[in-house]
């Protein structure tokens, strides 16, 4: 049996099925994060001395990948715009940028975490630390996760673009739903974390 | 696909690009912002007012919900009315210092 409205838009609804599920699951993600961005204001309020992020992290790495991640999120949503010109060649320049610039923003955390635990600064060391561990390790996860989706979309799953292009036009836009969500946690986590 | 399409689309794009400059200069004005060490409550003020902005431009313009469908919308209302709630759990904890300063 055929999976309804992947191209046609569903009339009650209005909108394609995978519009609307992604649209859910990034309610659900909401939560998640908000469910610890609410842990981090009781830990911090309940504290009796809490330092500045940026006593503690490294704010000109950090700046770099916000820099990254916002310029993933453009390359993202151009990969998007040259499917809709019918560009397939630009769209695979512009999905492969985006899984580069995740894969930068992955290096850049990995040299971050690596000089926290070289200095003995693991999660274990403070609250603080302990919730900045927690926060940018899920997201860290979620990039991974961003990573396995447009590498797939960029790869085998492009075979899509030759029998049924605009079923395929509709997956990259809402993979790129969820990777400008992440792309927006980090917009919200890297003042929080490193500049209070 | 015709000229029109593409046409459309090259304004979109512009406005992407847009997009993208105003998030570079406001993640440059945030980041600059922290390294004048202002006091706590003004300093997260600011950093969560550019944020918010940064977060907005983010969702109206690559997430598209300056123009997308009514359930969209539905379903994101009642996202932020809990998000709200939960930010404002945490002030239970500290519900019976508030009681007392104004009794």
């Amino acid at each position: 049996m055929e999976i309804p409205y992947t191209v046609e838009v569903r009339p009650d609804t209005g909108l394609f099925n995978g519009k609307l599920g992604v649209w859910l699951f990034l309610s659900s993600e909401v939560m998640l994060f908000a469910a610890l961005f609410s842990s981090y204001i009781l830990l911090r309020i309940g504290s009796v001395e809490w330092p500045h992020g940026w006593q503690e992290l490294n704010v000109p790495m950090a700046a770099l990948n916000t820099v990254v991640l916002i310029a993933s999120s453009v390359t993202m949503v151009m990969a998007w715009a040259s499917l809709k010109v019918n560009d397939f060649g630009k769209f695979r320049l512009y999905l492969g940028l985006t899984i580069l610039a995740a894969f930068i923003f992955l290096v850049v955390k990995y040299f971050e975490y690596a000089a926290h635990f070289a200095e003995g600064a693991g999660p274990w060391r403070s609250d603080f630390l302990a919730i900045y561990f927690t926060m940018t390790g899920l997201h860290a996860l979620h990039i991974i996760g961003g990573i396995v989706v447009n590498s797939y979309l960029w790869g085998p799953g492009a075979k899509m673009w030759k029998t049924q292009p605009e079923r395929f036009t509709n997956r990259i836009e809402i993979a790129g739903l969820y990777w400008h969500f992440v792309d927006l946690v980090w917009i919200f986590l890297f003042p929080v974390l490193y500049l209070l | 696909m015709d000229t029109h399409a593409h046409e459309d689309m090259s304004k979109h794009v512009r406005t992407y690009l847009m997009v993208f400059g105003t998030l570079m200069v406001l993640t440059l004005i945030t980041v600059g912002v922290s390294y004048l060490h202002l006091p706590t409550r003004e300093q997260v003020f600011v950093a969560l007012a550019i944020a918010t902005i940064k977060g907005s431009l983010v969702a109206l313009f690559f997430m598209h919900l300056i123009d997308e469908r009514k359930l969209i919308y539905s379903v994101l209302t009642l996202t932020v009315v809990f998000f709200i709630f939960l930010m404002f759990v945490p002030l239970a904890t500290i519900l019976d210092k508030i009681v007392l300063r104004y009794q």
